[in-house]
Order: C-alpha cells, then sequence, then structure tokens
C-alpha cells in the first residue's frame, strides 16, 4: 500500500496558532552585534529596579517562524490590494507603494523631532508643500498638520472655535449636528466642552434650512457639517448655512471625510467654510493597515490663525524654515512632536504623483458610485433619489420583507470575494447598505460587485435562509460576538491549555513509506 | 494616470449606462458658481521615479552622516527587515479596521498578541489596541482616572515629558479637569514632600513618568501608597518602553499609559507612533480605544473579534469614552513583530547593551572637569549632566563635529539651563561615543 | 410575552411592581428584545438616590448601551445581585427574574401616573408601526 503524504497544503495556515504557543525557551530570532564598551552589571546599578527573570512568557521563536507566523496570518484578511472594499466613507483607494518607499528612505524616516532645525530643513519642507498642496485644494488660508487622525482633527478644530468665541467674549455652548453624521462627531464636541444638538434632515436628506434657521442663536458655536453628506449627497445649500451661521457669529465646521467627491473640482473655502479636517487616510491614499495610523489636518480661515496648535511652521531669514512654539493665543498641543510626519509624507508623494490631475480621480470617484447606483436601483430600495456623489446609500427595506438584512447582504457578499460596505449607517436609513467604490476599481471590478450584488438581491426573494447564515466560505464562521463582551478574554496567559485551538487535527502523521528500496 | 484603472472608452461606456452626456453632468449639485474652471495649482504630476527623487533629495537636506544623542520621549533602535517584510504585505497594509472579523482574523490575532505582550510587559492584566502615541495615551489614561473616581483634579510630576503635560493641559482646558504640578527633588525623582501636601481626596490620578524625562527611574512604590490611601489611582507614563525588557514593571500602578515607539517604529520626524493604555480587569471598561477579544465561531473554531465596542464613538456617540476611531494598527503590528524577533532573551539583551553604553559615556564624560551628573536616581539608558557652559554652546561646537548634541533641558526647565540630556542606545558605537565625548572637552576648552 | 397587569410601565420601557412603600424595577420585554443580547449590565449601590424621570444606570448589549431612567423616585435597597454573572437574565424574563433595582417609594402614589399594562401594549404597537413606515 502507498502511504500518503500530504505536503502541506494550504489548509496548514488556517490553524496557526498563537506566536507564545510556538515558544520554546532557548529560541531566538533576532541577534544583535556584541558590546563594544565594558558589560556593566545591571543587578548592581539598577538594585530592585533589575528585573531579574526576564519577561514572563515573552515570545520565544526563530527568525522563520515569525516570518511564517506573521504571513500565515496575513493570508486570513481581505485588502484593498485583493480587491474592492466599498466601504462607504472610509475611501478604501489603492495605496501607492511608492509612498511606502520615499518614507522609509534614509534621512527621511530617521529624523529625530528635536534634532536641530538647521538639519532638518529636508523634513521642514515636505511639510512646507504639503500645507500648500492642501491649502490649495480646500480653498482655506492656514493649516496644522499636527493632528494624529479625523478625530483628533474634529477635536483640534473644536478647540480653535472655542478659542476663537473665547475671544470674542463668550465660548458660547451648543455645537449643532445633523443626525446623519459619524459619531465622532458628538463624541467630540462633548470633549471639547460643547453641549451636542441634533440637527434633523430633510425629506431629502439634506439639512433642514427652516430647522437650522430656528437653531442658531448666540448660544451656538459651531455646526459640524459632512459634505458630502453621509448619504453621499451634495449639501446644496452649504452657502445658505454658512451664511444662516454667520449672521449669528456662528461658524461652520465641515468634516472633510468625504472630501474624495471635492478635490479637484470645488473647495469648502470657496463655499463659507470656517475650518475643516482632512482624513489623508481616505482621500489622500495612505494606508488603512488595520485601522491606522491615519492624520487629520485641519485648514482654517485666516480669523483663527492665532489659536493654531504648537509648533507653527514659519519662513525665517534667508528662505530657512522653522518651527515657532511662542504663540500666546495657541490651543496648545494636541500631540507630542508634531504630525504623524510618515503619514505625511506619503500624502505628498499622493499629491505630487497626480498634481492638478487630481480632479480626474475624484470624477472617477463619483463615476463609479454612479455607475454601480444606477445599475442596483430596482434590486436595492433607493431611500433619498437626490444626485449621488462618490457614494451612494441603499436600505434593505426590499430584502427585509423576507426577513434578510443588510448584515446578513453583506457577510454573503463575502461569499462572492468581497468586503462588505458600510452597513446599519447613517443612522438616518434603517438598514442602510453604504457603498463608496472609490476611484480605483476599474469598470470590471464594479461589474464584478453589480452581479455579486443582484444575484444576492436574487437570494434574498428566493432562498433567505442562504443569505441569512452567510458566510460560508470563509475559515472562520459568524464569530459568538455575545460570549466575547460578556466573559472578555482580552489576553492570552502561560498554561492557558484550554484556549487552543480545538482542530489542531490538520497536523498529519507521517508514516514510514512502504515503498521499496532501490 | 497609473492609479486609475480606466480608459477613455471605458469612462464613456459607464456614462452612457447612467445616461449622462459627459462627467460634469455628475457634478450638476454643487452650485455653478463654485465648481472650479480651472485645474488647482499643484506641482506635478510627477512619474514615479520624480516622486524618488524629490523625497531622496529633502533626504540630503537633514541630518545624514550625524551621530545623535538625542533621546526625550523619541528613541533610535536597531530594527530588524523583517518587520517591513510582514509590514508591506499587502493583506496588512491595505486592510481596514477588522470590524468584519470573519475576514479579519490575521489583524484580529495580531492585536490580541499586541495586547498580550503590552501585558506582560507591564504587568497589568489588559491592555488596549492602541491609541496615538504616549502623549495622548497619558492623557487618556487621566481622563480614565477621571470618569472611574468622578473626580476632577490631577496631579503631574514635572518630571513627566514637557510635550506630555502640554497635552494633557490642552485636553483639560475645556474640560474643567484641574491639573496641579508636583517638583522633582535632587535625585530627579518626585518630591514625594511635595506629593504629600497636595494629594487630598478629591484627586483622580497622579501621573508619574519611569523613567521620567531626566531617565531617572522612579520608586512608585511609596507614591502608590500616598495616591491609594485616598483614594487615587496611580497613572505611570513609559516613553522608553525597552526599559521594560531590563525593568521590573509597573505594578503598582493602576493605569500605565505608555509610547511604544522603541518596538520597531522608526523616528520619523515624530510619528506616526504608537500609545497604549494598561490596567486592571475590573477597569476595562472605562479605558478607550479598540480591544480585541477571543471567542468561537460555529463550528467551536477559536477566532478573535473587536469587544466591548459599546465604549466606542460609533456606538455610544456623545456618551463615548473618547472620540477615537481610528487607532495605529499598523503601528502595532510593528510592535508585535519587532517584539516576537526580539523575544525573551533579545529584548533583556538590549537593554543590557544600552544600559552599559550609557553608562560608560557617564563614566567618561565625568571625566571632564566640570561635567556631572545632574541627578543621582538610576537611570536606563538616559541621564542629566551639567556642563560649566552653556549646552547650546557646547551643541553649536558639536554639530561641526558632525554630533547632534543633548537635549537642552533649559528649554523646558529654566532652572536647569546648563544642563543636558544624553540618550545612548545600541545603535551608538564606541567610536561615536568617544568622538561626542571629546568633542564636549574640545566645546569646553574654546576660549571664550 | 404579556405585560404584567399590575405593573406600570413608562415611555422609556421601564416597569415598576409597586407594593405599599416599596418597588421593583424593571426593563421591559420590548426594550430587551430591542436591544439584543444583554452583555453587562450597571445598576447603583444600595443607598443611591433615583429621582424620577432621570438615569440611573445603564443596560449594555453588543450594539448598544441603554440608559435606564427610573420611573419613580426613592431609594435603592437592591440591586439585582444575579445579572452580574447571568446579565442573559434580562432577556430571558424581562419581568421577573430579570429584575434590576428594588426600592423604597418617596412618593408612593406617583406611580398610579404611569401606563398601565394595555395603554403600554397600545404605545408599542404604535412604535412598531413607526419603524416598518
Amino acid at each position: 500500500m502507498e502511504a500518503k503524504i500530504k505536503k502541506a497544503t494550504r489548509h496548514v495556515n488556517q490553524n496557526e496558532g498563537l506566536i507564545f504557543e510556538k515558544s520554546s525557551p532557548g529560541k531566538r530570532a533576532f541577534e544583535l552585534p556584541l558590546l563594544d564598551v565594558p558589560g556593566g552589571d545591571p543587578g548592581k546599578s539598577l538594585g530592585s529596579a533589575y528585573r531579574a527573570e526576564g519577561v514572563p512568557g515573552f515570545p520565544e521563536v526563530s527568525e522563520i517562524e515569525v516570518i511564517r507566523h506573521f504571513t500565515r496570518l496575513s493570508t486570513w484578511n481581505y485588502a484593498i490590494d485583493l480587491g474592492m472594499y466599498p466601504l462607504g466613507s472610509c475611501t478604501m483607494k489603492y495605496n501607492p507603494r511608492v509612498n511606502e518607499h520615499v518614507a522609509r528612505l534614509a534621512g527621511i524616516a530617521t529624523e529625530h523631532p528635536c534634532q536641530p532645525q538647521e538639519l532638518s530643513q529636508g523634513c521642514l519642507k515636505i511639510l512646507s508643500l504639503l500645507e500648500k498642496c492642501l491649502l490649495e485644494i480646500t480653498g482655506m488660508d492656514v493649516i496644522t498638520l499636527q493632528p494624529a487622525a479625523g478625530a483628533q482633527g474634529e477635536l483640534t478644530g473644536l478647540l480653535l472655535i472655542r478659542a476663537h468665541h473665547k475671544r470674542n467674549g463668550n465660548p458660547r455652548k451648543k455645537v449643532l449636528i445633523p443626525d446623519s453624521a459619524h459619531g465622532t462627531n458628538p463624541a467630540t464636541a462633548v470633549i471639547a466642552g460643547y453641549e451636542v444638538q441634533n440637527i434633523k434632515s430633510d425629506a431629502n436628506g439634506q439639512v433642514d434650512l427652516a430647522h437650522l434657521r430656528e437653531q442658531v442663536d448666540g448660544t451656538v458655536a459651531a455646526l459640524m457639517l459632512t459634505n458630502p453628506s453621509t448619504l453621499g449627497i451634495f449639501e446644496q445649500q452649504i452657502p445658505e448655512i454658512a451664511e444662516i451661521l454667520h449672521a449669528k457669529g456662528a461658524l461652520l465646521y465641515m468634516d472633510g471625510a468625504n472630501m474624495n467627491a471635492l478635490a479637484g473640482v470645488t473647495r469648502p473655502g470657496d463655499m463659507g467654510v470656517d475650518v475643516m479636517h482632512l482624513n489623508l487616510h481616505k482621500t489622500f491614499s495612505t494606508p488603512h493597515g488595520g485601522g491606522g495610523p491615519g492624520a487629520g489636518p485641519v485648514a482654517m480661515k485666516r480669523s483663527l490663525e492665532p489659536f493654531l496648535p504648537v509648533p507653527v511652521l514659519v519662513e525665517k531669514d534667508g528662505g530657512r524654515l522653522g518651527l515657532d512654539y511662542q504663540r500666546k493665543e495657541s490651543i496648545g498641543q494636541v500631540r507630542a512632536f508634531g504630525g504623524n510626519f510618515g503619514v505625511l509624507v506619503r500624502a505628498l508623494a499622493y499629491i505630487l504623483a497626480y498634481g492638478p490631475g487630481i480632479r480626474q480621480a475624484t470624477e472617477d470617484a463619483v463615476l463609479n458610485a454612479n455607475y454601480i447606483r444606477k445599475h442596483l436601483e430596482g434590486a436595492f430600495d433607493l431611500p433619498y433619489t437626490r444626485p449621488s456623489m462618490h457614494e451612494v446609500v441603499f436600505s434593505d427595506a426590499i430584502q427585509k420583507r423576507n426577513g434578510v438584512n443588510t448584515m446578513d447582504i453583506a457577510k454573503r457578499l463575502i461569499d462572492y470575494g468581497f468586503h462588505p460596505y458600510t452597513t446599519a449607517f447613517p443612522l438616518i436609513v434603517p438598514g442602510a447598505l453604504m457603498i463608496e467604490p472609490t476611484e480605483s476599481e476599474s469598470k470590471e471590478e464594479c461589474d464584478y460587485f453589480i452581479d455579486a450584488m443582484k444575484s444576492i438581491a436574487h437570494e434574498a426573494a428566493t432562498n433567505p435562509e442562504l443569505v441569512k447564515t452567510a458566510p460560508h466560505s470563509t475559515r472562520i464562521r459568524r464569530l459568538d460576538e455575545v460570549g466575547a463582551a460578556r466573559k472578555p478574554i482580552l489576553r492570552w496567559k502561560p498554561g492557558d491549555s484550554s484556549q487552543s485551538d480545538k482542530t489542531t487535527t490538520h497536523k498529519v502523521k507521517v508514516t514510514t513509506p512502504t515503498v521499496p528500496t532501490c | 494616470m497609473r492609479y486609475l484603472p480606466k480608459s477613455p472608452a471605458e469612462r464613456q461606456e459607464m456614462l452612457s449606462a447612467i445616461g449622462a452626456k459627459s462627467i460634469e453632468e455628475l457634478f450638476s449639485s454643487i452650485p455653478e458658481a463654485y465648481r472650479l474652471k480651472k485645474p488647482l495649482n499643484l506641482p506635478g504630476p510627477y512619474s514615479e521615479t520624480e516622486v524618488i527623487r524629490y523625497f531622496e533629495a529633502r533626504g540630503q537636506e537633514n541630518s545624514l552622516g550625524y551621530s545623535r544623542f538625542l533621546g526625550a520621549g523619541v528613541y533610535s533602535h536597531l530594527r530588524s527587515v523583517v518587520t517591513d517584510t510582514i509590514l508591506q504585505r499587502g493583506e496588512f497594509l491595505t486592510s481596514y479596521t477588522p470590524y468584519q472579523a470573519e475576514i479579519s482574523q490575521g489583524t484580529l490575532q495580531a492585536i490580541f498578541e499586541f495586547q498580550t505582550l503590552m501585558c506582560q510587559l507591564t504587568g497589568q492584566e489588559v491592555a488596549n489596541a492602541s491609541m496615538y502615541d504616549g502623549s495622548t495615551a497619558t492623557t487618556e489614561a487621566v481622563l480614565m482616572a477621571e470618569r472611574i473616581t468622578g473626580r476632577r483634579r490631577v496631579l503631574v510630576a514635572r518630571s513627566v515629558h514637557p510635550e506630555y503635560r502640554e497635552v494633557l493641559r490642552t485636553y483639560a482646558r475645556n474640560s474643567g479637569l484641574v491639573v496641579e504640578e508636583i517638583a522633582f527633588g535632587k535625585a530627579g525623582t518626585l518630591d514625594l514632600e511635595g506629593l504629600r501636601s497636595a494629594i487630598r481626596d478629591d484627586v483622580c490620578a497622579v501621573v508619574v513618568q519611569s523613567p521620567n524625562f531626566f531617565g531617572a527611574i522612579e520608586d512608585l512604590h511609596p507614591i502608590a501608597e500616598l495616591a491609594h490611601k485616598s483614594g487615587t489611582l496611580l497613572v505611570t507614563a513609559i516613553a522608553e518602553a525597552l526599559s521594560l525588557g531590563l525593568l521590573a514593571p509597573p505594578s503598582d500602578a493602576d493605569i500605565v499609559a505608555m509610547e511604544g515607539q522603541s518596538f520597531g517604529l522608526a523616528p520619523s520626524f515624530g510619528g506616526p507612533f504608537v500609545g497604549v493604555i494598561a490596567s486592571q480587569e475590573k477597569f476595562v471598561r472605562q479605558m478607550p480605544g479598540r480591544l480585541a477579544g477571543q471567542t468561537t465561531d460555529a463550528n467551536g473554531h477559536r477566532g478573535f473579534v473587536l469587544t466591548l465596542a459599546t465604549r466606542e464613538q460609533h456606538i455610544r456617540r456623545e456618551k463615548a469614552t473618547s472620540n477615537i476611531c481610528t487607532n495605529q494598527a499598523l503601528c502595532a503590528l510593528a510592535a508585535t513583530v519587532h517584539l516576537s524577533l526580539l523575544g525573551k532573551e533579545g529584548i533583556r539583551e538590549m537593554g543590557t547593551q544600552n544600559l552599559a553604553k550609557a553608562e560608560f559615556t557617564l563614566g567618561e564624560l565625568e571625566k571632564i572637569p566640570g561635567v556631572r551628573r545632574s541627578f543621582s536616581a538610576p537611570f536606563f539608558n538616559e541621564f542629566a549632566v551639567e556642563f560649566p557652559r552653556s549646552v547650546k554652546m557646547v551643541n553649536a561646537e558639536l554639530l561641526k563635529a558632525k554630533v547632534v548634541g543633548p537635549y537642552v533641558l533649559g528649554s523646558a526647565y529654566p532652572e536647569l539651563s546648563k544642563h543636558a540630556l544624553v540618550c545612548v542606545t545600541e545603535t551608538t558605537s564606541r567610536a561615536e561615543i568617544e568622538n561626542f565625548v571629546s568633542g564636549v572637552k574640545a566645546a569646553l576648552e574654546v576660549p571664550l | 410575552m404579556a405585560y404584567p397587569t399590575n405593573y406600570r410601565y413608562t415611555k422609556e420601557h421601564e416597569w415598576i411592581d409597586a407594593q405599599g412603600t416599596s418597588a421593583t424595577i424593571g426593563i421591559t420585554d420590548y426594550a430587551q428584545s430591542e436591544l439584543g443580547d444583554v452583555v453587562f449590565v450597571e445598576m447603583p449601590a444600595a443607598g443611591t438616590q433615583l429621582t424620577a424621570g432621570k438615569t440611573f444606570g445603564t443596560v449594555e448589549s453588543v450594539k448598544a448601551v441603554s440608559e435606564i431612567y427610573s420611573p419613580a423616585t426613592g431609594k435603592v435597597t437592591e440591586a439585582n445581585p444575579a445579572l452580574q454573572a447571568k446579565p442573559e437574565t434580562i432577556n430571558e424574563d424581562p419581568h421577573g427574574a430579570g429584575w434590576l433595582v428594588k426600592i423604597t417609594l418617596a412618593n408612593p402614589g406617583e406611580v398610579s401616573g404611569l401606563m398601565d399594562a394595555a395603554a403600554y401594549e397600545a404605545y408599542i404597537e404604535e412604535k412598531k408601526k413607526e419603524a416598518s413606515a
């Protein structure tokens, strides 16, 4: 009998344990050059502060095990590099590889934020050029690159607004936020010390102007507006909205998360926006990396300049650049050491690659979204019929009749090889399907997506159970989130054999082959 | 354009399918007056080669070729090339936040491993999946203490990093949180008497950094005792995470706020870095940031999900524990890979080398007449020295020897105008140390 | 599930079972089904003062956290100890074993102003109609 010896196939990486479960004492992966100074005696120098036994449970593996472990883990992820990621308002576009290359260059990645400014002119020039480009794109006067993410940008923006009102004698009490807004907006307003007041959307999903007029008074500091809204619809009345606010001394803050619909076509600064943030990890292609890092620069009109966070990039004599920390009215610092420089480098590389042609990316993004909308109208309920920009929001109303909801449809989309769209947001559309293809999708990929969605709509009508129990093709099926929240297990512990994967049966026994010897 | 996968013919096809005559029609909802008639005034378009040349040229205008003795919250350490190999895998680099757990198990398991490593290092029971950086982690830790105790005063050691304190003040100014500072003593560590007189039962937290900004290692035990007596929490900030490879973990702390930049992240002119909050299980529901939890799927397989998300902004909105959305997932992955590579032996060896090189440097500096240690507390890889002349002047001379000198403590602590904060890591060679020391000696001998 | 006729109900979907000067408070079957599987409950300690109409704790599921509003003014005598280990009791038996707190009533009469079972059932029928409109 010929014994079958199975070589490692794809299934082997389906059961990769934790790095700690692969450890054995004495294995190591990274070696240091030998010490070239006298060795010293840590026990003596540090006394009781010395950790004599080393870190308990720390990994002990070889280099190849590290490579295999993380490579295997990576194969369990979906990614933009594999296919479309139609998450609404996330702008999952291509992350250009040249951006990764330049961020790692010697002389770029190696620089210390506290080193002398005269030895940092290269870094400061990068910051200066990025500032100029982002101001040109947004139509604003002044910008800070310090905030580490969109939410931090929002906070910075609100702190600037607060400082402005305080200087005028009264910080004011309230911030108005549309009910369609992203959750960071109200959370941020509270941290900035404001009360949140919700503004209703009208039947077209836009800010209800009459309602707004009633609500704006001397206690309102600002309105936080996302434009296009989270429905993907342009707030046509933004100039009127700005007027209503300005008449009562309030300011207009724009959440720039949806800038991918506007770059090169129009400029928020021209339309009355006073201050806004940008998400460089959205419109400007810096990688999401599983959830960050990002960067959230804040651009504003000249009147808010005195309150900029420090340090402020300034031009000195002879064209040299410097960082100014002496700003009496500054709101302070939202982060140590300036902004996420590595992310800023990537964003500038993206802008330089496009130049003025950045408009084409915006046009393609809007084209893709409208193409998808046209083909899925009818198969899915479209609650708001105003023109879509870079994203379109459907609802699960039709599929709900058979008990299939947006989450089920999203999970079934995984079986067709796509990452789900954004489910259940914005809150004003019950059972929302929020789809943003971005400009990085070819017509072919869009067609695949349309076909998949149409097929799922058909399944929801004829075989709803198939959709409700999806996904069927993934290594892991739907996970018990309730159990995870009731009894949270948030770390591995040594000696915790109960935690090892039950299905370790994929390790094949190699039996001695009974082939004749030569 | 190379990033756009459409031919002109395909664009036409798609427009026809939509029923639009031109792309301009799709922008008709933007008021005419605000639609741009001209292209933006931006540099480019650059080919890939030109993009690279632009940044290479900028890289030549910085500090390449100089040795460096700067720490002050950002540390140069050896990084394996393996880390970038993993980080650059498209499945890690270009994936999103793992909200759809079935197709994000790679990210989620890596986060779970990160959380575990942070607990092992800090001696705490739970750790989150990262904050923006150490400065915001420290601020968030204070806000967390505020939520837990319901108190509105916080005592911060003046030996905590000046920029961390500034970030805390920026957040506090609008929230009614009262921030007071506690002085440092002759040893360079927290003045216990100062703490004793300041502490009352309206203080939510005492914030101490260890090793502190001066590189001095704090004795947390008496500080914790004092704090706990009045129901106050101890928040310990850590800027040089590598110290935990050699130093006893801050188990006396109730909340640890750490900067993980030392674990596989280049200094990169200030960011992106990775912050962590670690604490006890009983406080987990007050902890900001994401958490990956272990669970099982319908077939009993182990898997991981984001959990306790109800604390976060996308559910609680104005009642959220924090407004954080994006974290630093890729940076946390870098730390996870780096620490897996270093391992138990490697992190201890790296820590030992840091200590040895710092001690050697101090020993050589003290041979120079007039140069002496500023403080007496033990240190890890950073220490303060006093020069008989201004540090700025010494640094100016050092630049001529292609050395980026130590941090000028006088810029953040006016009373320490002649003191310098010297950092030496495993990356600094003996030759560079000797060059630095002779440079300092020469600078101090320059006729006035 | 039937709504006990001797309970009274609030618009925020709490129920109160008043017996003389003491009462038991919980959330209704409608509330627990809207919330989904309960994972965690945060209730005040004995001795805490409650004010009618003001929030006094939270009930948390994987996807939402619900503030709980007190139907009456009074002082907490006991929070349900079983909910720490088994928060799912609220889903299984919201009107009985899933009770949240027991209190002494400051104004025993105030409870009669709340909806009775019939009025509450009519109220949630309206809510269901609105949701599917």
